[in-house]
């Protein structure tokens, strides 16, 4: 785990690309048929909305990694609590990334407030997760 | 509050789906981990299963006549709720252990509760749905509770 957990610090940020193929495959390994993922004129004409929606659970899934890959094997992720306030449409690039909140060393509890947000910065999927790091580590 | 809730609607509270059984296959995490964009070498191995594999592991799997038009599976578990345009969800998720190939796990779902609010521009409808997943042992791997509003 690089760098060790401080309160304020944030952990590296980790950019995503939302493309069509990755929607499909994602879509499809869930088995998940919602046209407003994969029906341009579905999701646009009969929805309103301007493009593909990522899919919620998705971008719930980049809070998890980003967190993750910098914990690396140090540790794992026992909770999380997010929400999916904002839709991401697909060609957008949003940013994974989170602050530590709280650090407890006696029991190696780590807290942190995460985010996935796009290039006008709204946050897009705010939540808390929260760590266990292995003795040692 | 304006009384949305009926008697027969609010009775659907505690309703639980039948257990579901699955296993863990180590193509099924690769898929997983590929599709999330993930690069973490252990789960694009299919070693372990990255956190929220289990979405993709009790997704309801209906058949293509049972899907609505817009593509969607109907949960069996919800009653037919007065307000039906569905806005931003919640999920509140503890990991108990790992996923790993071969595991055998079961998930149940119960409809925790069901109550509305006063929101800006009139009235939502807020159902919890939880979702735990046990091993054969009958140990807790995942507890998953959602949120979902209506207005």
């Amino acid at each position: 785990m690089s760098p060790a957990p401080t309160v304020g610090m944030a952990i590296p940020e980790r950019q995503h690309h939302c493309d069509e193929v990755q929607q499909m495959l994602y879509n499809a390994s869930l088995w998940n048929g919602h046209r407003i993922h994969f029906d341009v004129p579905y999701a646009t004409e009969v929805e309103g909305y301007p493009g593909l929606v990522v899919a919620g659970p998705l971008m719930g899934d980049w809070l998890h990694q980003v967190v993750d890959e910098w914990l690396g094997d140090a540790g794992m992720i026992t909770g999380i609590e997010y929400s999916n306030r904002i839709a991401a449409y697909v060609g957008e690039t949003v940013t994974a990334g989170g602050t530590v909140t709280a650090y407890d060393e006696a029991t190696g509890e780590v807290t942190l407030e995460v985010f996935v947000k796009n290039v006008r910065e709204d946050v897009l999927t705010p939540g808390v997760i929260t760590v266990q790091l292995m003795p040692g580590s | 509050m304006s009384g949305l809730l009926s008697e027969d609607v609010l009775s659907h509270i505690g309703q639980q789906s039948e257990p579901r059984r699955e296993v863990v296959t180590r193509r099924d995490i690769r898929k997983y981990a590929i599709a999330t964009d993930n690069r973490q070498a252990k789960y694009l191995d299919g070693d372990v299963a990255p956190p929220l594999f289990h979405l993709h592991l009790f997704w309801d799997v209906v058949p293509l006549n049972e899907l609505s038009p817009d593509g969607v599976s109907i949960d069996s578990l919800l009653p037919r709720f007065p307000l039906e345009k569905a806005m931003a969800g919640g999920l509140d998720i503890t990991y108990h252990k790992p996923i790993k190939p071969g595991d055998w796990l079961t998930a149940t779902r119960t409809l925790t509760d069901i109550y509305e609010k006063a929101g800006r521009s009139g009235p939502l409808i807020f159902y919890e749905v939880v979702m735990e997943v046990r091993d054969d042992n009958n140990e807790l791997v995942v507890t998953e509770k959602t949120t979902r509003i209506l207005r």
